[in-house]
């Protein structure tokens, strides 16, 4: 059986260019880069080209690049360092209702510490009130963090506009955006947007897992969250994951290169898929418009219309998510039921509250996401597997 | 330092002519396990007693945590190995014994000699006595009582001095394989481990029956109920787990019979396969974790409409159990984590809100009849289709 992978935003497969430099610092440059000798000397060097490539995608310094384990992990050292770093300015935090739980549970932690914080809504596409965010900056408003990319329905918040925003209202008030799904999917310049800080992940963008960055402008107070032998400025002591910060760093490389080209097939096989997949009876796609008729096949166009490039919420009446998550599997291809972070509790998604989905569907929805090793074929495979399943399994609902 | 185990075992005793059976059973399911411990062992059968000796070193907790797995010890009894001396010597022995044994040594005590090797000039009487009366010499707060002492030091004289005092419990039972072979209906639940725990501590061997209902329950369900069965196998030994892929019945039964009687039919049909797969197998009995009045299917009533299908024994070791006591065994055993893992399980949106808890056998076997056209069919099906793992505590990675 073909196995078709749509399930890119949990993780991606690794690109072989990235593998294979990595097995071969695993196994031959497999230096301590805080070593004195040669060894260590030619271990830096990764760390320091690895540096030089992701500042030069986000047009950044290189001492402004932190390397961490995960888009976790940066989102952590963001929000606890600032926070505890600059609470004397103040105590006042803001975010959105549709952020990662990384977010979200460590907000609950500063909430716990004492910090007040204001839980932006959406609209039904997902998206923030920009008048919102400007009535919630006050004068103790230390940090505003947002999300890039919606990681269950692909909405995307205006981030350069809210970072315009924010330094208007209040320019003391840092700026956080967790760009985990976002990296590699759109074009992002912190210096331009405003950005203070960027969370970024290395498995989503086909590099290796427990691997991740934090863009960190120099101008902001930060403090550690753990310590140790002071590596990283003593911001992130711990020695340096060298093969994956290379692995990661150069997929970043690839993805940028051909970034114009993989982008506008992401959104080209998005748009078939939402038009062949509403279709069928029951189904129905949120945080989408329709894409006109004569609309221009450009990433600007169909980007507003179709927001994120891949991420696909798919909600189908009267069926239960995990059932037809196994029902796909069965036939080899790969979907999350809402968001992979999810699985484990049975609350509903946040997210699918937040954006007012109708109560039947919340435990009615899949996400598919696309990822740059996707054909149209797969598409085309994933829309009839989806015909033919839904009619058989809405014979077997729940009767009342 | 303790290098040797003796082994005691309570109701084999008490067996005739076959008893040999049951201690080479014994003996078998302890060198089994002895394989989970670094160092080398010998399992010996002598004076109808079994003995564990270390060859090598090993780690004391680890050997102790393994015996304690094995149905069919009653006690573990650790043991010191000496030199044999005279007299004198074997009394310093036991000195040093009391002391690094009993660092506060406050009470009533007795010695029991055995003296296997018969050219040892003393008497067991005499070698008792003396003994006796050098502890009552060195330590100020011992007293001999013959009758009833809080602790008894044995004291035996084979090529080599054994003493021991300690005598740690084990699982009581019967050794594996004495007692035929049974299949359980393994759910990913909390009771039905424990069920086969229990049945299996009787001496009885396991298979188990996994029902399978993809794309309604996960294959992360499935492993849950194989990392179950892994757990049990640490006592019951291997046992061969039949995955039965249940859909097609599952959905059938909901087609065509009424709504609320779903949960009960659906037991029936289970009961009806675990028992031809049982009888496949050559096992005796199948063994449920139901357990009297806890959910609509586990009345009086419903048990007595599933048991109708059924013509071997079917054994529900937990049928007076509380839930709280059947959750203490899981607890002990090690089955409680994984049983509360929760893993999607949509199975439950075919369940009825509120099901028959009182069903009548005639009109459920009426109602059944709506499925007679295709049921024996898809039974066939599922048998024939029946994904055999075999799990073995052994096999685990280390």
């Amino acid at each position: 059986m073909r196995e078709i992978y749509l399930d890119n935003s949990a993780t991606t497969r690794v690109m072989p260019e990235v593998a294979e430099l990595m097995c071969n610092i695993m196994t031959g440059d497999y230096g301590n880069p805080s070593s004195m000798h040669l060894k260590g000397v030619e271990a830096e060097r990764y760390l320091k080209n690895s540096r030089e490539k992701l500042a030069s995608i986000l047009k950044v310094q290189e001492k402004e690049i932190l390397f961490t384990s995960c888009g976790t992990e940066s989102d952590n050292i963001a929000l606890l360092g600032t926070a505890r770093a600059n609470m004397r300015r103040g105590k006042h935090l803001i975010t959105t209702k549709i952020e990662h739980p990384a977010i979200l549970n460590t907000m609950k932690q500063l909430e716990e510490e004492g910090f007040e914080v204001t839980y932006l809504g959406v609209d039904s596409y997902g998206v923030i009130s920009l008048t919102e965010l400007e009535e919630a900056i006050r004068e103790d408003t230390i940090l505003v963090s947002i999300m890039h990319i919606n990681n269950e329905i692909g909405s995307v918040q205006p981030i350069a506009e809210a970072g315009a925003l924010i330094k208007k209202k209040n320019p003391n008030t840092y700026f956080h955006v967790d760009a985990v799904q976002s990296f590699g999917k759109q074009k992002i310049y912190p210096k331009k947007m405003n950005i203070d800080m960027l969370s970024v992940s290395g498995h989503k963008i086909h590099g290796p897992k427990g691997i991740g960055f934090l863009y960190i402008s120099d101008k902001v107070k930060i403090k550690p969250v753990m310590f140790g032998g002071g590596q990283q400025g003593g911001l992130r002591s711990g020695t340096e994951n060298v093969p994956s910060i290379a692995g990661m760093a150069l997929a970043a490389e690839y993805l940028y290169t051909n970034y114009e080209e993989d982008v506008l097939k992401l959104y080209l096989l998005k748009k078939k898929f939402i038009e062949e997949v509403t279709k069928i009876d029951g189904v129905s796609v949120n945080g989408v418009k329709v894409v006109p008729e004569n609309t221009e096949n450009s990433i600007e166009a169909l980007a507003q219309y179709l927001a994120s490039p891949h991420v696909i919420s798919v909600s189908v009446k009267e069926v239960r998510s995990e059932v037809l998550l196994h029902s796909l599997e069965d036939k080899g291809i790969y979907v999350s039921a809402g968001s992979a972070c999810s699985t484990h509790k049975r609350t509903p998604s946040a997210t699918l509250v937040a954006i007012g989905l109708d109560k039947p569907l919340l435990e009615s929805t899949v996400r598919f996401s696309l990822g740059i090793y996707n054909e149209e074929q797969d598409i085309d495979d994933a829309v009839k597997a989806m015909s033919e399943i839904i009619p058989m399994l809405k014979m077997y609902t729940r009767k009342r | 330092m303790f290098t040797s185990f003796l082994i005691k075992y309570a109701e084999i005793g008490v067996k005739g002519k076959n008893r040999y059976v049951f201690e080479d059973a014994l003996a078998k399911q302890i060198r089994t396990v002895l394989k989970r411990c670094e160092g080398e062992f010998r399992v010996p059968k002598t004076d109808g007693r079994i003995l564990v000796y270390a060859d090598t070193e090993f780690d004391y907790d680890e050997v102790v945590e393994a015996l304690g797995t094995v149905f069919g010890i009653s006690e573990i009894c650790p043991m010191e190995e000496h030199e044999v001396g005279d007299i004198k010597e074997i009394g310093k022995k036991v000195i040093s014994y009391v002391r690094e044994q009993y660092p506060n040594p406050n009470f009533t005590f007795k010695i029991n000699t055995r003296r296997a090797k018969k050219t040892y000039p003393l008497s067991s009487m005499e070698i008792s006595a003396e003994l006796g009366s050098y502890l009552l010499d060195e330590f100020e707060g011992l007293k001999v009582d013959v009758h009833d002492p809080e602790v008894a030091i044995n004291v035996e004289i084979r090529d080599k001095l054994y003493i021991y005092s300690i005598k740690i419990p084990g699982l009581g039972g019967m050794p594996l394989g004495t007692n035929g072979k049974a299949t359980l209906l393994l759910s990913g639940g909390i009771d039905s481990p424990v069920a086969g725990y229990m049945v299996s501590k009787r001496g009885v061997r396991l298979d188990a029956v996994y029902f399978h209902a993809p794309p309604y329950t996960s294959e992360r369900a499935k492993q849950k109920v194989v990392d179950l069965a892994k757990e049990i196998s640490k006592y019951t030994g291997p046992i061969n787990l039949h995955v039965i892929n249940f859909t097609e019945i599952q959905l059938y039964i909901y087609e065509q019979c009424p709504h609320d009687e779903l949960t009960i039919i659906m037991r029936r049909y289970m009961m009806k396969i675990a028992e031809m797969i049982a009888k496949e197998n050559d096992s005796l009995a199948l063994i449920t974790g139901e357990s009297l009045g806890q959910v609509a299917s586990q009345t009086i009533q419903s048990l007595g409409v599933t048991n109708e299908v059924c013509t071997l024994p079917v054994f529900r070791p937990l049928i007076g159990f509380d839930k709280q006591e059947i959750v203490n065994i899981s607890e002990k055993i090690g089955t409680y984590e994984t049983s509360i893992l929760p893993f999607e399980d949509c199975c439950t949106i075919f369940v009825a809100k509120h099901p028959v808890t009182k069903p009548n056998l005639n009109v459920i076997k009426k109602h059944e009849t709506a499925l007679s056209e295709k049921i024996d069919e898809m039974m066939e099906r599922a048998i024939k289709e029946d994904e055999v793992i075999f799990v073995s505590f052994e096999n685990r990675q280390k």
